[in-house]
């Protein structure tokens, strides 16, 4: 019971932190916008952690902060490799082969309007499709290995890459094209100095929406059959046995990994397109 | 107009592609097939013929091409195989049948809707909370960004697992999952959508002295429609997903879920391919659907979409 009440007393404390925080004039700083989200996290963590003890939750349902910290920093061999099974090899293999494939084709249907055309509302209606659902097709055809893994990755991320970039090139005005033209530029030059870095902003966004595409991707495609490693193929094993401290360390394996592929990709938009106005807001 | 016909082109040319692409995938279950049926096959035995590439077997083979697209178990089932199976499980069976992919979708289907009825509802909740006070805006927003861009489908499994062993089943499991993977993108489309108006409209309705709830019903909401549409689309698709995962660890009983993994694990190739076709006609629908509401509102508000 005190641990119940301790953390009410927690949460409102850390809501009236929030409150102040944001309420002073400091609101507007980078570190106080920082500090806010950060507070809010730290508090649900302990109020999950008290609840939990309080209230005598069983492992099985929800198991406290602290156990899954312990089965994280006790298990990071396997964490490991399950990471660079699922992420490094899967995720990240079909997320180059899908991307690169899909920024050629886009380049190769964007020289003829016929294509382009066709191509978009089919790719449009595609990328709002169950694609995970291939999964056990690829998994035959592929087998249990990473390969499988990346095939899926590569079809899920093809079509919206596809879409983005397509439109990224139709991104430059009739003026501009027609500076180029007065340059007597040729279309690889026109294409490399005017419409290539038009185009960024757009494939930097398919590029953002295919990391989180392929982590799921990478992931569900364990539940259809995977060899005895890999995040997915733990989490489902993991859940079998009703260890749930395992699951959720996978979890914030899974968190980790997406937030730093993400940003990682946002860091290289940044460097890129750094003349766009929404970079320079 | 040229567009349909462009679109038509492409979709021709896809199917085309799949024909020929049944050809090598399929040809070495056909030939072993043939062989053991008596016929003429070179080369004569499976573990030569597995030394050779699926294309220099259809060149040596091809009295056999017809048969690769009308195999009983084909590695890659034609597009008129699966087409009959849709036909076959959609029409001609009964509806209460456990073999027509209708009662499977319908099972997928409601819990896809049930789910997304909740996690839109709490979404525009919580945007309109976050709209409203700093404190929420700058505690809870980074981190409904931040799921944006985590797998949290990977929760599916033990999201099932855990509402079991409280006494929770059927379809409840998969709305929950299917409400959080679509709570998260309506709360970010949301936000944007309530925070479109610029301040000289909010100043005007403040000459007006109109009050927080007036400025609400009034502009806010009106304003965020095309914002919530965009982001009800993306959704629906991913709360199909979420009840098509959550399908999967339950043991398969029903569901479109169930029947892909009912398929994956006897190597029913046309049953999985047919159900995808379900699962994908299932989305399209929805979108559509979502996509001729989205006008009626948008027409009926005036608003030129």
């Amino acid at each position: 019971m005190v641990m119940v009440i301790l953390a009410i007393l927690v949460w409102c404390l850390g809501w009236w932190l929030n409150s102040r925080l944001a309420n002073s004039p400091a609101a507007a700083t980078r570190g106080v916008q920082l500090l806010v989200p950060a507070i809010f996290g730290v508090t649900v963590l302990v109020v999950w952690e008290l609840l939990v003890r309080g209230l005598e939750v069983s492992l099985v349902i929800l198991p406290a902060p602290s156990v899954i910290a312990e089965r994280f920093a006790s298990s990071i061999p396997i964490l490991w490799e399950d990471f660079a099974q699922t992420i490094l090899k899967g995720a990240l293999g079909g997320y180059v082969i899908g991307c690169g494939a899909a920024f050629l084709t886009a380049i190769l249907v964007d020289r003829s309007d016929f294509l382009r055309r066709g191509l978009l509302p089919v790719g449009n209606f595609v990328a709002a499709l169950p694609i995970v659902g291939t999964a056990p097709i690829l998994v035959m055809w592929f087998g249990f290995d990473w390969h499988s893994k990346a095939a899926v990755v590569v079809v899920m991320v093809f079509f919206p890459m596809l879409v983005n970039t397509v439109a990224g090139l139709r991104e430059t005005d009739q003026m501009q094209r027609d500076l180029m033209q007065t340059y007597a530029a040729g279309y690889w030059q026109s294409f490399f100095k005017l419409r290539l870095p038009a185009a960024l902003p757009f494939v930097f966004n398919g590029l953002k929406i295919s990391t989180t595409l392929a982590l799921i991707g990478a992931i569900v495609a364990e539940f259809f059959g995977s060899p005895t490693v890999g995040m997915g193929f733990r989490i489902s094993t993991s859940v079998g046995q009703l260890a749930l401290d395992m699951v959720w360390a996978e979890i914030v394996v899974a968190a980790l990994a997406g937030s730093a592929f993400y940003g990682l990709v946002a860091l290289i938009e940044k460097s890129f397109t750094f003349w766009h106005p929404s970079q320079r807001g | 107009m040229k567009s349909v016909i462009a679109v038509l082109t492409v979709l021709a040319a896809i199917i085309t592609l799949w024909y020929a692409a049944c050809v090598p995938m399929n040809i070495k279950g056909v030939l072993d097939g043939a062989e053991r049926a008596g016929a003429e096959v070179t080369p004569a035995t499976p573990k030569a013929r597995r030394d050779m590439s699926e294309i220099g077997l259809v060149a040596k083979n091809t009295f056999a091409i017809g048969d690769t697209w009308v195999q009983e178990r084909p590695r890659l089932p034609a597009p008129h195989q699966v087409a009959v199976e849709l036909w076959k499980t959609t029409v001609e069976k009964k509806i209460t049948s456990k073999r027509s992919l209708i009662y499977h979708a319908q099972v997928t289907l409601s819990a896809t809707l049930l789910g997304f009825a909740i996690g839109t509802g709490l979404g525009i909740l919580l945007a309109v909370g976050i709209v409203h006070s700093r404190v929420m805006d700058m505690s809870v927003m980074p981190w409904a960004i931040v799921s944006q861009t985590i797998p949290i489908i990977a929760l599916a499994p033990m999201i099932i697992v855990v509402l079991y062993s409280i006494g929770v089943q059927g379809i409840i499991p998969k709305a929950v999952i299917s409400a959080y993977l679509s709570f998260f993108p309506v709360v970010v489309g949301m936000v944007k959508g309530l925070r479109a108006p610029d301040s000289m409209q909010l100043d005007l309705l403040k000459t007006y002295s109109a009050s927080t709830s007036q400025g609400f019903w009034k502009l806010r909401l009106p304003s965020s429609m095309p914002y919530l549409f965009a982001s009800l689309k993306i959704g629906i698709a991913a709360s199909l997903v979420g009840a098509i995962v959550g399908e999967l660890p339950t043991g398969a009983v029903a569901g479109l879920g169930a029947r892909l993994l009912a398929g994956s694990y006897y190597g029913q190739t046309v049953q999985i391919w047919s159900a995808l076709f379900a699962a994908a006609i299932l989305a399209a629908a929805l979108v559509a659907l979502l996509g001729l509401i989205e006008k009626l509102v948008l027409n009926r508000m005036g608003v030129r979409a």
